[in-house]
């Protein structure tokens, strides 16, 4: 058996980037920032996407993370960083815990329908809710540390990348427990499995609100590096879509490819709008394209391939 | 009584523009298995391009009345040319892959059709009132309504017969029945598939696509027309159960009926209606309201 070496990748990584963005100035510090905290979320549709199943409305649980956040801040006063980051993920895990009994029975088409409904009934209620701040969304303020406020993005920033470490080694060590194998078998042949004495529903029901409360975790770092909230920039079905871009751009070959995929599509959506800033939707629905015909195993496919070469 | 007859003739015309729609994505849905996000593409196409000649048209001195012939050209024409790019370009190659898959490529298509539109027909909202002014208005039992929204019921009732008509009366109609029946039996009956999916695809795709046009007068043309189309007859496809056109009608029928009822009387529920039926739809019948009977096959 190959010794798995991920973790080990996930630490080296997480710290050369913490160093690197260190010393990077604030533009690239964000950028860093907005594609750690997205990537959780995809780290949550890599298990789903291992277990065959294809979720288009990802967006509630991302979207539930970031106004839990932002009423946490408007209405409790909340400004810990951590207390935040754990309020969204218990809110859209607890979530995703409920709806997973009724979501462990779908498959295919239908999955991907019912997420889609559920997210589109949270964005009709968000954006028809005046306290819910309709269409503009919130300001959130400053996230704390430890109850200090920093002056810079920089310690924010090394709490997102240490978050994103400690989930993408969680994430790999599940993996690689019994229930966490069961994933691809499941997509494979969901009949086998029972036979071998396995719940399929119960394994489903337990990725699904593993990927929840990822996304959840996900859309409250997100709500914090962005410094606000809005229903069609967190919860509209069109953010479904683009959070299921990014996972079959990085490809479900490990649960580092989430983070390389993340950073890639917030540097291509810049540069795209940087360039050419009506044209971006068509980089991005073009790139798509040509990943789903020619490269099906993503981004992580060809650095596989390379490590393997040398 | 005034306002029952509001609700009902807003819900009436809400329904018959989103059936036109969500018809063309049934028929796609059932004969080829696929979901069609760029759908909401056809339909943003249809309504700039016939807000963009009517208004052309009319700036050059043309009698209004020619605005509804540029409407169903408008259609026909967006539905062929991108019906036929997109199946012949893109979907044919995709035919053997998963269908979650080729619902994401869809929406890779989706989101270039958009920009496409961005640069051809720029950032400004268009307005082609002249079809709509031209009809007038008529009092109906105590209110007014214009005459060119009660004439969209009425497209949606010949798209409907037509429908019903295509499938259960013409060699046409059999041929497809044949197809969603069992596709390779038909292959094997000497039916050229590949040219029944692109007929298909190309008129689902002039649907959507005059669904659009024909609402473009009422609305002003702006971008995002498409997005919020799609979901909507999403739902409605949903509700009526996928791939059936008389589903499409009655799943068209209770959506736009309820969200008419919850813009006048709770407007905050407009969109939650629309989705919590969907939901609600799909975890006690997942196949919709009106599913079209699987066949048993050993």
């Amino acid at each position: 058996m190959l010794r798995d070496n991920t973790s080990k990748f996930v630490v080296a990584g997480g710290l050369a980037i913490i160093c690197f963005g260190i010393m990077a100035p604030s533009w690239i510090v964000n950028q860093l920032m907005f594609g750690f905290s997205r990537a959780l979320a995809i780290l949550g549709l890599l298990i789903l996407w291992r277990t065959g199943l294809v979720s288009f409305g990802h967006a509630f649980y991302f979207g539930l993370g970031a106004y839990t956040v932002a009423i946490l801040d408007i209405e409790l006063g909340v400004t810990d960083v951590f207390l935040r980051f754990i309020g969204g993920a218990v809110i859209a895990g607890t979530a995703g815990f409920l709806i997973g009994f009724v979501m462990r029975n779908y498959r295919d088409i239908f999955f991907a329908m019912l997420n889609t409904a559920i997210s589109m009934v949270l964005y009709g209620i968000v954006v028809k809710t005046e306290l819910l701040g309709s269409t503009d969304g919130f300001v959130i303020s400053i996230p704390t540390i430890f109850g200090v406020i920093p002056e810079t993005r920089h310690p924010l920033f090394v709490v997102i990348i240490l978050i994103a470490m400690c989930s993408a080694i969680l994430v790999n060590f599940y993996l690689k427990t019994t229930v966490g194998k069961l994933t691809t078998p499941i997509r494979d042949n969901e009949l086998r499995v029972e036979y071998l004495g396995f719940s399929v529903a119960y394994v489903i029901h337990l990725n699904y609100t593993i990927s929840a409360v990822l996304g959840g975790g996900a859309g409250a770092l997100m709500a914090m590096s962005l410094g606000q909230v809005d229903p069609d920039s967190m919860i509209n079905w069109t953010v479904s879509g683009e959070l299921l871009f990014i996972t079959i751009l990085s490809g479900p070959g490990s649960v580092i490819a989430p983070f390389i995929g993340s950073l890639v599509f917030e540097i291509l959506r810049t540069y795209a709008f940087e360039f050419a800033p009506h044209l971006w939707r068509m980089i991005v629905g073009a790139t798509f394209l040509t990943i789903i015909f020619f490269l099906p195993g993503g981004i992580w496919s060809v650095i596989a391939r390379l490590g393997r070469r040398s | 009584m005034e306002t029952v007859l509001t609700i009902f003739l807003d819900g009436l015309q809400f329904s018959s523009y989103l059936f036109i729609v969500s018809a063309g994505l049934t028929i796609i849905f059932g004969v080829m298995k696929i979901l069609n996000v760029a759908h909401g593409s056809f339909y943003a196409w249809g309504a700039y391009t016939s807000a963009f000649f009517i208004g052309k048209f009319s700036d050059m001195g043309v009698p209004d009345v020619f605005g509804f012939f540029i409407i169903i050209a408008a259609a026909i024409v967006v539905g062929v040319v991108l019906g036929f790019i997109i199946e012949q370009g893109i979907l044919r190659h995709m035919y053997r892959q998963d269908g979650i898959l080729i619902v994401l490529a869809t929406f890779g298509l989706f989101l270039i059709l958009e920009d496409v539109i961005l640069i051809a027909f720029g950032t400004d909202p268009y307005f082609a009132y002249h079809p709509m002014a031209l009809l007038g208005s008529v009092e109906l039992g105590g209110i007014t309504r214009d005459i060119y929204g009660l004439t969209l019921i009425g497209v949606a009732a010949i798209v409907a017969t037509g429908c019903w008509f295509t499938l259960n009366k013409t060699k046409w109609g059999a041929i497809l029945k044949a197809v969603i029946f069992d596709r390779e039996m038909g292959i094997s009956m000497g039916i050229n598939v590949p040219l029944v999916y692109t007929m298909t695809f190309i008129a689902g795709a002039i649907l959507g696509g005059l669904g659009g046009a024909y609402i473009a007068p009422t609305v002003s043309v702006s971008p995002g027309l498409g997005t919020e189309v799609i979901v909507l007859s999403f739902a409605v496809v949903v509700v009526g159960g996928m791939g059936s056109v008389a589903g499409a009608a009655i799943g068209s029928l209770i959506i736009g009926l309820l969200r008419a009822l919850a813009v006048h009387e709770l407007p905050q529920a407009e969109l939650f209606v629309v989705f919590a039926v969907m939901a609600i739809v799909l975890v006690f019948r997942p196949e919709g309201l009106f599913a079209p009977v699987k066949p048993r096959k050993i």
